[in-house]
């Protein structure tokens, strides 16, 4: 056996704590190890031209790389490898640049960890085997769950590719919270304008098929092959029949919340959320209906002129197959009145939150556009925007910047000045601004110049009425003084959270999520839309809060990832899974009660006889039959338990 | 950046053998250890949570104590509990596992079997003699980099704590 090891200096990230000559130089002493180098940037191009050279030279036939993460570059050097001439699986990483030199800052501790990492892992590369991988079909359909622009957009792109997409929604409309907005920042474009042509564009698209009102049940699978349960939930309308005319929205009898509209006027028991609702398609909240409280009603079914009313309608699981997904789940408003007792926890009628406010505004939303103050119908005279309401404040477990609310406030703030007149007072209570987009910062400095609207820097610690106002009592911490305002109407600046669901979905599709439940992507910088499970993809919100541009651009650019892998007619699968050694295989199927995935079978090796035989485009290569296998004759490519063992002795040896 | 001698290699892993050398790693006091080198840990950790949160705690330059060795699988049902016994069997003064938390596992449910086992573990492991603070399972995922050094920091002191263990077998 001839292993090469490479000890990278990562320019100082390594060598800043780890003597990585040192360690090149010790390698040298270990058993099987005829080559060390230290390169300088080993993952650089003279670094990989180093490591071909040194294959082909001195004829290894194993490979060591001591650097970064096996999650940052493993790829990159199998690559390197395979390139070189030497099989891909010959090769190992040690990490000894997260797992070591960022950790530690003393040379003689870290270096000393590092070169029993390095020793790990050449007796862990002495017992890897050449791996081959093998080919699977690829299904090229697309399934996009959430309708909202995100959503929209990775689906347009990819039906625009040639690619079958279907989106999954859960609303009765796509759209999203984009849909509720009024205007957009900074161009005070018009929201729903540069919307619903979108939204129209999906439901005429040839590719694109629309499954609005529906959820993701169950995830089965794996990259070019998943298949998905997804719940079509009951609307007690049909919507084969439905013609989206809302006479049942007018005449229905009962009161229901408006979630679409925020809560600011109740909407029907049975209801269309926006008059461009893309399919316009009603449906029955069954728990404000009189006829499912009651028994008795049925004004909906009399008044349909399609005779689409369906009160026995039940939930149905369609399932369906895909190559790829896309997470584009967006977000919720963060619940401020559970959160802030100080601003009256949403029982002061003049404090409202931004989103509301968008509601307010927009000519189409409950009021036609007419801003004026819940308690009494007043145009106000007097309108405070409190930034920062569920964004980085510690307090309330937000400690993230939601990084849109300083844009949408200026906008708001701009607006009321619009719809309200010039000579409203108009003030921002703001902590920072964050204004780092194109054409943001010109913005917000028009809004305070050109519009006149105040900015007092400092937290509002209470809000409460009096003589029919609404008290604002903050500090302006600039001015190092307590300040007062009398204000007609409160805005807040709420923070934007993952949307419901978000940790329930990630376990149905696998993939990661921090403790806020946004998606964690498989690298922040070099893998911003795919997740660390292959062949699911984000885009939006659900990854980390931002604005419309980014979400785009996002969603663009994760329907671009999604076009590469579908360009392949055939995928290559990892051939690191599980192989049974027949010899020794007693028929117990322990392995097929624990294999998440229902990759071993039984294969009949002689008449009447039957051994374990695992599928190998099934599995996964977990290893838990591996565990399990009470008489050991499962074994792990590139795990073997051997390849452990020798790891955990190599560390005790010393 | 040429190939070096073996001369100079092997003169170099002679030193690196003396006490003084690895005496610095660990660093802290083993009060009352029988004795005085730094404790020895195998950390077995998942492939797609922990050790990408201990990638994660990296990142972030969180500081740990440096006597944590991680062998990485694929996920914490590939660890055979008998892992963790050779461990104890040829030395090691603690051995920490670490997976996705429940319902997050890459692989569905892989965690699971891992938390049957190793519960049943750590009680026999306790039961051959060898103190429960020098064993531990625990969840940290990959967004967990702090957490992953609250859990390394604390188990090492613990383990530091009672200090090497005294001869090799079990």
């Amino acid at each position: 056996m001839r292993i090469g090891v490479f000890v990278c200096h990562c320019g100082s990230n390594i060598a800043g704590t780890v003597d990585v000559a040192e360690i090149a130089r010790r390698a040298l002493t270990l058993k099987d190890v005829v080559h060390a180098d230290h390169p300088m940037y080993t993952c650089a191009e003279p670094g990989q031209a180093a490591i071909q050279a040194a294959i082909k030279e001195k004829k290894l036939d194993r490979v060591v790389v001591a650097a970064c993460s096996p999650h940052m570059h493993e790829v990159t050097f199998r690559r390197c490898v395979d390139t070189g001439g030497l099989n891909p699986y010959l090769f190992e990483m040690a990490n000894i640049r997260e797992h070591c030199s960022w950790i530690h800052t003393d040379m003689p501790v870290a270096t000393e960890k590092a070169w029993e990492i390095i020793k790990m892992s050449v007796a862990k590369a002495r017992q890897l085997e050449p791996l081959w991988s093998n080919e699977v079909e690829v299904n090229k359909d697309v399934l996009v769950i959430g309708g909202g622009v995100a959503g929209i957009q990775a689906a347009l792109d990819l039906a625009d590719a040639g690619l079958k997409v279907t989106i999954v929604e859960k609303q009765t409309t796509i759209g999203g919270v984009m849909a509720q907005l009024d205007k957009t920042f900074p161009t005070i474009d018009c929201s729903a304008c540069i919307l619903t042509p979108r939204m129209v564009d999906c439901s005429q698209h040839e590719n694109i098929t629309l499954m609005t009102y529906c959820e993701v049940d169950k995830v089965s699978g794996y990259v070019g092959n998943f298949t998905v349960d997804i719940r079509k939930k009951a609307s007690m309308v049909d919507w084969t029949k439905c013609i989206g005319c809302e006479i049942c929205v007018q005449k229905c009898p009962s009161k229901a919340p408006d979630s679409f509209n925020v809560g600011l006027e109740p909407t029907k028991a049975i209801y269309v959320p926006f008059p461009q609702a893309v399919p316009k398609r009603a449906a029955i909240q069954v728990d404000y209906c009189r006829y499912f409280q009651t028994g008795k009603c049925k004004v909906c079914e009399r008044v349909c002129p399609a005779g689409a009313i369906d009160y026995e309608q039940q939930d149905e699981i369609v399932q369906k197959e895909f190559g790829a997904i896309v997470v584009a789940t967006g977000l919720e408003v963060f619940p401020w009145e559970d959160y802030y007792g100080e601003y009256g926890s949403g029982k002061i009628k003049d404090v409202i939150s931004g989103l509301q406010y968008e509601r307010m505004l927009n000519a189409s939303g409950p009021y036609g556009g007419h801003v004026h103050r819940l308690s009494n119908g007043e145009d106000p005279k007097t309108v405070v925007f409190i930034q920062c309401v569920g964004s980085r404040d510690e307090s309330v477990n937000r400690p993230y910047c939601s990084g849109v609310c300083c844009m949408y406030t200026a906008k708001q703030a701009l607006l009321t000045k619009d719809h309200c007149g010039m000579g409203t007072e108009v003030y921002v209570f703001y902590i920072d601004i964050r204004a780092n987009g194109k054409g943001y910062e010109e913005f917000v400095k028009r809004v305070q110049t050109e519009f006149g609207v105040k900015y007092v820097r400092g937290r509002v610690s209470k809000l409460y009425e009096q003589d029919g106002k609404v008290m604002v009592r903050g500090t302006d911490t600039l001015l190092g003084e307590q300040v007062e305002i009398p204000a007609d109407l409160v805005v807040l600046a709420t923070g934007i959270m993952a949307a419901d669901g978000a940790k329930e979905l990630a376990q149905k599709l696998n993939i990661s999520y921090d403790e806020f439940g946004f998606y964690k992507e498989g690298h922040p910088k070099l893998r911003p839309v795919e997740t660390n499970t292959a062949g699911i993809f984000l885009a939006g919100v659900c990854q980390a809060p931002k604005d419309i541009p980014a979400t785009v651009a996002q969603a663009s650019g994760t329907a671009s990832k999604v076009i590469g892998l579908l360009a392949k007619d055939k995928l290559k699968t990892s051939p690191m899974i599980a192989v049974v050694g027949q010899k020794d295989c007693v028929s117990c199927w322990k392995c097929i009660d624990v294999c998440p995935f229902s990759a071993p079978e039984k294969l009949e090796v002689r008449p009447g006889e039957f051994k374990s035989h695992m599928i190998e485009t099934v599995c996964q290569g977990c290893g838990v039959c591996v565990a399990t296998c009470p008489v050991n004759c499962i074994s792990l490519k590139g795990f073997p338990t051997d390849a452990i063992l020798d790891q955990i002795e190599e560390v005790l040896q010393t | 950046m040429a190939e070096v001698n073996n001369n100079q290699a092997s003169g170099a892993a002679t030193q690196s053998a003396a006490p003084g050398a690895a005496g610095a790693a660990g660093g802290a006091a083993t009060t009352g250890a029988p004795a005085d080198r730094p404790v020895k840990i195998i950390g077995i950790v998942c492939n797609w949570c922990s050790y990408a949160g201990a990638d994660t705690a990296g990142v972030g330059r969180f500081k740990q104590p440096a006597n944590l060795r991680l062998v990485r699988v694929p996920c914490t049902g590939r660890i055979d509990p008998l892992f963790a016994l050779k461990a104890f069997e040829k030395g090691a003064d603690g051995v920490l596992i670490s997976g996705c938390h429940p319902g997050d596992c890459h692989y569905s449910e892989g965690n699971y079997y891992a938390r049957r086992k190793f519960e049943l573990a750590e009680r026999m492991i306790h039961h051959l003699g060898i103190p429960k603070e020098r064993f531990k399972w625990t969840w940290v995922s990959a967004s967990e980099g702090q957490r992953w050094q609250k859990v390394v920091t604390e188990f090492v002191a613990g383990v530091e704590k009672l200090g090497p263990r005294e001869g090799r077998a079990l």
